[in-house]
């Protein structure tokens, strides 16, 4: 790093403090930027935050990719609503799609006709719009995942996870009542479902199904209501939300991989201004590109050919978005068990996976950083990551929620893969329902018995070295690898980590002999904690690195040729030794 | 005229030879076959070759289809009860058969859930034969002529409302077990309703009158016969009619919409993330200037 110190850095601000910089020789940028300074005072706010630092790791731009699809979404949403006409009003189509000329449909269907085939770009735009639904949804998901296998949903992040959450949750909301607008024969479809779950509500269902559709199913009321909540109140709220997640990440300084240099107190990367603002708003034209591309190459929904909605109708392939797919997939396998309580109906087989499973699921996301900075006890900040094998328990939870979902998902597309795979759609049914089960649980299993094995390899790299590829001969015949010693930022950042502290629940009594008030508690907490981390693999002591060393040296000194050629694993043994090394083994 | 004569007075020179009267016996034969082939009355030749067409057809349906729907067309009844090896053909129709062979789904090459379309085994006379013959066993539906399920003799405007109100009897009575793109779609234990992508016309009208496998059975009671050439006129049009949105990903609905949203959409944004991070700052200045 000599030439850091070279580097011209007279352009750079000489500090962080937050009065700006002025220009000591008046030119005319600077004084209109003068002028206008003195008139809003932005000039203090953008010295600290254009120069704002954030790390450089492809993960942390997941979930960019949900902020510019939801611009995208913003901008091609405002196109769509000055032809779009929210009105189930009975009209004939006379547009110019022949197939459907003179049938009679709502003045939603019609205009969202009207849109694809007779306002230039607007196909273009509505499969835009629908194409970059689908990548937000996808890209809040793999943005929470990469943020829960790094660990950095901790302290201080943890309302910063459950708004994330609620956008998921309000992304999906949204998503559905779009999906809703066009009332072509699959909005018509998911509504009925949708009415169907609102029924199965024990007491209130009905009293809901009548207060959402404003009378019987299908009413006039419908589509009006859903537009106002698709185009106000959700996307009010997600741009709130939206605004507090970012305040929050600006807050709390964005989290980095532990390195050399790398600390809990500082954040290494590059400045906003200029390099994330040309990475960031070079990523949002890319975002935008690949919408347009998908929006122009590839068919999304033809509600032409679905047609309008009618209750008579319906066709193979009914699914919602995939962002629905996973309820809709646990609907697909759940038997159809139903009781009679008083001469009610309790539709297990629609509460179940509709109105219980997923909510639960919502509920368990939202609590997963709490039930961990309990389990762990551990009231400190992190602003550094981990890496997914250095918390296998919590990796583990996460790749079974995942098997989970990902089970009940595929179990979504049922017909599509028995038609495709050529296999039995019963069959897949059965599968899934046991699969549903032991799927995760074997997950579970199999992800942290991988993270630990993948943590005894870091120790042995930082102890033993790295594989080299040399493999060598020794005179018996035997082979065996050549190990190296990693660099020291490669150990640095291997050995970066704090080791995992298992809690031992106290005495059930205090000295006086009374009983502890949160003793049960605590024994539980032990409990979890012993299981959660008592089978990690924790980093070598300094002493072991030491010895370790120690013994490497020796071994490049032996295999450097002053007495022996090198011999490989023979050099484990003592038979190269002299006497007074012999003492090394039991260092 | 010289030549002409010559060539007479060659040919008269054998006329009392020993095979003249063959000769011209053979030329009397061949003029009167022809004459009669050429101006036969149509209803004649029909009726003439409609039995020994059944009894073309009796052959080939004794040596390829007997073994399962019993050497009579009467169908073989299996021990539990309402399961046959196959069924009787009494009443199916020359349509029936039709469709079944000349798509290739009979004969079957082993029992299954269902006959999986393949290559066709007999030629246009042999289906004809043994469709005269299973028609011979009982009244049923005939093979339906191309005026029964096109269009082409129509207005403009009434071929436009022919597809129009054809599309909305698909969507009423096809799509909920073929899809809205007609791609079929999946039935219980195994079964499926296959695509409708490449099906000839003919096929999907006998399908629609005789019900096939796992299809049921659209009579003419209730879907008249231009009913069922309206939904045909739907399904052409769809196919001449450019895919609107680009490449249709299938036409299965939402479940390909999804993985292409997963593997093109956030498949090529995270590529771009990658391609992003590991572009550090880059300077146009080379180091010997900066120091």
């Amino acid at each position: 790093m000599s030439t850091d110190a070279r580097l011209d850095t007279s352009k750079v601000a000489r500090t962080n403090g937050s009065t700006p910089a002025t220009a000591s020789k008046p030119n005319r940028a600077g004084s209109l930027a003068n002028w206008a300074d003195e008139r809003l005072g932005l000039g203090t706010a953008m010295k600290k935050n254009l120069r704002k630092v954030f790390p450089d790791h492809w993960s942390f731009m997941l979930g960019e990719i949900a902020l510019w699809s939801f611009v995208v979404l913003l901008l091609t949403g405002v196109f769509l609503t000055l032809w779009y006409n929210p009105s189930m009003g009975h009209i004939t189509y006379e547009g110019s799609y022949d197939q459907l000329r003179g049938v009679g449909m709502s003045e939603a269907m019609a205009s969202t006709l009207h849109l694809s085939f007779d306002v230039r770009g607007g196909l273009l735009m509505r499969q835009m719009h629908h194409w970059a639904a689908m990548i937000f949804i996808a890209s809040m998901l793999v943005h929470l995942l990469r943020v829960y296998f790094t660990g950095a949903h901790r302290k201080p992040r943890e309302l910063n996870w459950v708004i994330g959450c609620l956008l998921l949750l309000l992304g999906t909301l949204e998503g559905f009542t779009g999906y809703s607008l066009p009332d072509d024969l699959l909005s018509g479809t998911g509504i009925r479902a949708a009415d169907g779950f609102l029924k199965a509500t024990p007491v209130a269902g009905s009293y809901m199904s009548f207060f959402l559709f404003g009378g019987e199913f299908p009413g006039e009321s419908v589509i009006p209501r859903l537009y106002i909540v698709h185009v106000l109140l959700i996307p009010g709220l997600l741009l709130g939300l939206i605004a507090a997640h970012m305040m929050l990440l600006v807050y709390h300084k964005h989290t980095q991989w532990p390195g050399p240099g790398r600390t809990e107190q500082n954040v290494v990367g590059f400045p906003m201004l200029p390099v994330y603002a040309a990475k960031a708003g070079g990523f949002f034209f890319i975002v935008f590109g690949v919408v347009a591309i998908m929006g122009g190459l590839l068919t999304i929904n033809p509600v032409w050919k679905f047609g309008p909605y009618d209750p008579t109708k319906v066709t193979a392939g009914s699914q919602p978005d995939w962002y629905m797919g996973w309820p809709d997939g646990l609907l697909r396998i759940m038997p159809g068990w139903e009781s009679v309580i008083f001469g009610y109906t309790i539709s297990w087989n629609v509460m179940v996976p509709i109105l219980i499973v997923p909510p639960l699921m919502l509920v368990i996301l939202m609590l997963l950083p709490f039930i961990e900075g309990w389990i762990t006890g551990d009231k400190r900040e992190h602003h550094l990551l981990q890496r997914p094998r250095n918390a296998p328990t919590r990796t583990a939870v996460m790749v079974a929620l995942m098997t989970f979902y990902g089970l009940a998902w595929a179990a979504g597309g049922n017909d599509i893969i028995a038609i495709k795979l050529e296999s039995d759609i019963n069959n897949i049914t059965y599968f899934m329902r046991v699969a549903i089960f032991l799927g995760p649980l074997l997950a579970f299993w199999i992800t942290r018995r991988w993270c630990i094995s993948l943590q005894r390899h870091d120790n042995e790299t930082l102890l033993h070295g790295y594989e080299t590829g040399i493999i060598m001969r020794d005179p018996q015949g035997g082979y065996s690898e050549r190990h190296a010693p990693i660099d020291g930022r490669r150990a640095y950042t291997l050995t970066a980590r704090d080791r995992d502290h298992v809690l031992t629940a106290g005495e059930d009594t205090d000295e006086a002999g009374v009983a502890k008030p949160n003793s049960r508690t605590e024994r539980v907490r032990a409990k979890l904690s012993a299981w959660a981390f008592g089978h990690n693999v924790q980093k070598p002591t300094a002493a072991e690195l030491e010895a370790a060393h120690h013994h490497e040296s020796h071994e490049a000194e032996l295999q450097s040729g002053l007495d022996h050629p090198a011999e490989g694993r023979a050099m484990d043994d003592h038979q190269l030794r002299t006497v007074d090394e012999a003492p090394l083994r039991e260092r | 005229m010289r030549l002409l004569n010559r060539t007479a007075g060659r040919l008269s020179r054998h006329r009392r030879g020993p095979l003249a009267g063959l000769v011209v016996l053979l030329l009397g034969l061949l003029l009167t076959g022809g004459l009669y082939t050429a101006l036969s009355p149509a209803q004649a030749e029909t009726q003439a070759s409609e039995t020994e067409q059944v009894a073309e057809g009796k052959k080939l349906f004794l040596a390829s289809c007997a073994f399962c729907h019993g050497k009579n067309g009467e169908g073989i009844a299996t021990v539990r009860e309402g399961y046959q090896v196959g069924p009787s053909l009494v009443g199916v129709g020359a349509a029936a058969v039709h469709f079944q062979v000349d798509t290739g789904r009979m004969p079957m090459a082993n029992s299954a859930q269902q006959a999986p379309k393949k290559p066709v085994v007999f030629n246009d006379e042999e289906i004809a034969a043994l469709a005269a013959y299973v028609a011979s066993l009982g009244p049923g539906p005939a093979i339906p002529d191309e005026q029964d399920y096109s269009i082409e003799g129509l207005s403009e405007e009434e071929r436009e409302e022919a597809i129009a109100r054809g599309g909305q009897i698909f969507l009423t009575n096809c799509t909920a077990c073929h899809n809205f793109n007609g791609a079929g779609g999946a039935l219980p234990r195994g079964g499926y309703a296959p695509s409708l992508d490449g099906v000839e016309p003919v096929h999907i009208y006998e399908a629609m009158l005789t019900g096939p496998q796992q299809m049921p059975n659209f009579s003419n009671g209730n879907l008249g016969p231009e009913e069922k050439r309206d939904v045909i006129a739907y399904l052409e049009s769809l196919k001449a009619a450019p895919e609107y949105g680009g490449f249709a990903l299938g036409g299965l609905g939402p479940v390909s919409e999804g993985l292409f949203a997963w593997i093109v959409g956030i498949g090529g944004l995270v590529v771009a993330a990658v391609w992003i991070a590991s572009h550090t700052t880059r300077s146009t200045r080379s180091k010997a200037d900066a120091s």
